[in-house]
């Protein structure tokens, strides 16, 4: 008889974060005053008791060795009293008490781990990337390097606090699109239906396939007598939902997929509200290792901005303001039909007014 | 294998230049030790030359989960045998990203151990990635970090792992405790993020003030945002400060006029506020976070049916409780009974792969509240319906064309206790 291994307690659920709180943290949970920038990438952060927290900001690469998270282990230790933690973007945060230790931390946080630190107030915060090729089974590109090389053209705009309102920039590997809204998003756009590899249909659930075409665009069918799924390809609108259920609907092409650069998406309710990106320019090639047309273009973008947009103004706001004709002037991207709507709702992205910008 | 077999990567080498810290760099320095890492820069290499990928994805479970495992095998496994089965794990991360060296030093041996060395912080959902280990590898890893304390989950047709912002931990904005309420839901509904049962993934994110840092409305099913429903608290003696500081003018560009409502008035280098049309937006607040502070009496607001593209374009979550207290036990109470409520009647009738988003989009928002006995509220739409085909209940015919429905319609399904969970101020 295999001898019956012994199974480790159940349903465990969230590790208590009661213990991993620095120590000020706790003491002052719910007790903050308020906080003050003092310097691009440290925040001061006053309790009602007088204490005061430095959290400086660095940028991770997200993926890491663990013996990168072992180092930064060694600096929490050093000046965090062993207590840190991350941003939703990625970003690191030490926590620190003395305020003279937030210089010998940021040379270590450098010197040590290469990071740099940054990404808080008007600056862009480190870019948002999806598992790309390196570990996901349904990319067209690989974000983690284009992030990194876009990261290496930014740079300057994360270490400083020099733009008129935070910047959020994401990548998506395919049209999932798990990098999220953002002021500037890439993503990967692609130019065909599936194709479908009739061989391979038996591993996948044909009704399931059919049921998640959001345009009912696949239909069961047969071929060489076998079942297999067929697409109506006037359709089809080239989203890969089908990819996701089965593998067999292959909708990615190395030689046609291109990337988009979308604009103006905001999570924030301040002012305006939430707000989705819109298409800003479309078919940059798919470019390994370092992308730059894709750099080129944000750079572009990221240069209108900073010129004409007022304080506070996110990208969206300031397009709102200046309207979209003259986003297309300043960036130099050309608007085309591909800029309209034609989905659902298209007709509310209409101007349904005189007001035009002469 | 031979360690000979570490691949040349030239098209990845041109990442290792550059200002920002190199992904590239760290993984070739952890190949030294671990042989893996140089076969999956290999694979790495060929898909940036091919612009291909080449893993297949699966589904593993550790004994008594439905969920947490993301199962990757390499197509060109019999080139890159190491990498053949490269799992992740995804493993539930503490509330507010918050860490003590020690657990993350626990992690990272558990990584060495039993897979590749990678970490992840964090997958798109807030979760921990922990990634490279084959089959066998994968159910020990998730028994130590079981045995350890951790816990895994979050993948398929369930419950993901939740996310918040910092909250309370060293922010003062936030209106109640994210972190508290992350780990209550985690913990309560701990069965349905292990064992996938729902129409299709559940994502809950909570943000301690409407500037929203979790990302929820977009991002998740159900956002849950911290608010507050008396004054915003008026420092003038700060305000004026403020105003010395920064001049008038500047206070009028950039606060005054920016408010959505215009409801916030500079009068002899005071603030008014007219809070009753305050739509709690932050913006004020966030500009001159000294004089200006949430109010006092806090709660959250509950949106519902946010998700990203796929299938039908992105769609924002709208508000379904406008507001709610959180601070007893019993809100807690009523907040878990909304959510049992919203579960049943998605998963009763929600499609196969239909969020909860969609499945309104497709019954209705009036239908949906009718069958989880939530009132209607003005606060739930931007304005009233402008199309005129309305199907009035109470006033069509009774019994039209001769004879009752022979199918119930969704309204039908009745729900105990149908009373309201919103709290109105009275």
């Amino acid at each position: 008889m295999a001898e019956k291994k012994k199974m480790a307690p159940r349903d465990n659920g969230s590790p208590d974060y009661k213990k991993f709180l620095h120590p000020m943290m706790a003491k002052n949970y719910g007790k903050w005053k308020y906080h003050e920038n003092i310097r691009s990438g440290v925040n001061m952060y006053v309790a009602e008791s007088g204490d005061r927290l430095y959290v400086v900001r660095a940028g991770s690469t997200r993926t890491m060795s663990v013996d990168t998270v072992r180092k930064v282990c060694d600096i929490a230790d050093k000046y965090c009293q062993g207590h840190l933690r991350f941003t939703s973007r990625s970003n690191l945060e030490f926590l620190v008490t003395k305020k003279e230790e937030i210089e010998p931390l940021i040379k270590e946080v450098n010197d040590k781990l290469g990071f740099h630190v940054g990404g808080t107030g008007h600056s862009i915060s480190n870019i948002l990337h999806t598992q790309g090729w390196l570990h996901c089974n349904l990319p067209g590109t690989d974000a983690a390097g284009a992030v990194k090389a876009m990261m290496d053209v930014l740079y300057e705009d994360f270490i400083n606090e020099r733009l008129p309102q935070r910047v959020k920039i994401s990548t998506s590997c395919c049209q999932i699109n798990c990098g999220g809204q953002a002021d500037i998003a890439i993503n990967l756009q692609h130019h065909h239906p599936p194709k479908i590899n009739h061989d391979n249909m038996k591993i996948c659930e044909h009704p399931k396939v059919v049921a998640i075409c959001p345009v009912a665009a696949i239909r069961p069918a047969k071929k060489d007598g076998k079942d297999t799924l067929e697409v109506v390809e006037e359709k089809c609108m080239y989203c890969g939902a089908c990819h996701g259920q089965c593998p067999s609907m292959e909708i990615r092409d190395a030689n046609t997929d291109t990337l988009a650069i979308w604009v103006g998406g905001k999570s924030s309710n301040t002012r305006g509200g939430p707000s989705f990106m819109k298409l800003a320019t479309y078919g940059l090639p798919n470019n390994p290792p370092r992308w730059p047309e894709v750099s080129d273009a944000v750079k572009r973008i990221l240069n209108a901005y900073k010129e004409g947009a007022k304080e506070e103004e996110r990208i969206g706001e300031w397009i709102e303001r200046i309207g979209w004709k003259r986003f297309f002037e300043v960036t130099g991207f050309k608007f085309t039909k591909y800029h309209i709507d034609t989905y659902r709702y298209a007709r509310t992205t209409f101007n349904t007014s005189t007001q035009v910008r002469l | 294998m031979s360690k000979k077999e570490e691949s040349k990567t030239p098209m990845l080498d041109e990442l290792e230049d550059g200002p920002w810290p190199s992904f590239v760099t760290d993984l070739k320095n952890l190949a030294k030790k671990k042989p893996a890492i140089g076969q999956l820069l290999g694979q790495l290499e060929q898909s940036y030359e091919e612009r291909w990928d080449h893993w297949l994805g699966t589904v593993i479970n550790t004994p008594g989960y439905g969920g947490g495992i993301i199962a990757r095998y390499s197509d060109i496994g019999n080139k890159f045998p190491d990498i053949a089965q490269f799992h992740t794990i995804r493993v539930i991360e503490p509330a507010g990203w918050v860490y003590s060296t020690d657990a993350l030093r626990q992690l990272c041996d558990i990584s060495e151990k039993y897979s590749a060395g990678i970490l992840q912080f964090h997958g798109m959902t807030g979760d921990i990635l922990m990634l490279g280990s084959n089959n066998e590898k994968t159910l020990e890893a998730a028994e130590e970090l079981m045995e350890k304390g951790w816990d895994i989950g979050g993948s398929g047709n369930g419950m993901r792992t939740l996310a918040c912002c910092i909250g309370p931990a060293y922010c003062e904005m936030a209106c109640f405790d994210t972190l508290k309420t992350t780990k209550f839901l985690t913990d309560t509904f701990i069965s349905q993020l292990h064992r996938p049962e729902f129409p299709y993934k559940f994502k809950f994110k909570l943000s301690g003030c409407p500037n929203d840092c979790a990302c929820s409305i977009q991002r998740s099913d159900m956002p849950i945002i911290g608010t507050w429903r008396d004054e915003i608290q008026v420092n003038q003696k700060e305000v004026k400060k403020f105003i010395d500081e920064k001049g008038e003018e500047y206070v009028v560009d950039n606060v005054i006029t920016r408010c959505p409502t215009k409801c916030i008035t500079l009068k002899n280098k005071k603030i008014e506020i007219d809070d009753k049309n305050c739509v709690k937006c932050m913006h004020c607040i966030n500009v001159m976070h000294k004089a200006l502070a949430p109010g006092k009496d806090r709660g959250v607001t509950i949106l519902l049916g946010g998700k990203r593209t796929l299938k039908i374009g992105d769609t924002m979550s709208s508000v379904i409780v406008p507001f709610m207290k959180l601070d007893t036990d019993e809100d807690y109470e009523k907040l878990i009974d909304l959510v049992r409520r919203i579960w049943e009647f998605w998963t009763e009738h929600g499609m196969d792969h239909e969020r909860v988003g969609e499945f309104i989009d497709r019954v209705g928002l009036g239908t949906f509240l009718d069958g989880i006995g939530l009132e209607p509220d003005p606060q739930m739409v931007r304005h009233p319906r402008t199309n005129p085909y309305i199907k009035f209940e109470e006033l069509a015919p009774p019994k039209i064309g001769g004879e009752p429905k022979a199918a119930p319609n969704v309204v039908d399904k009745e729900i105990e206790g149908r009373e309201m969970v919103v709290e109105m101020k009275k």
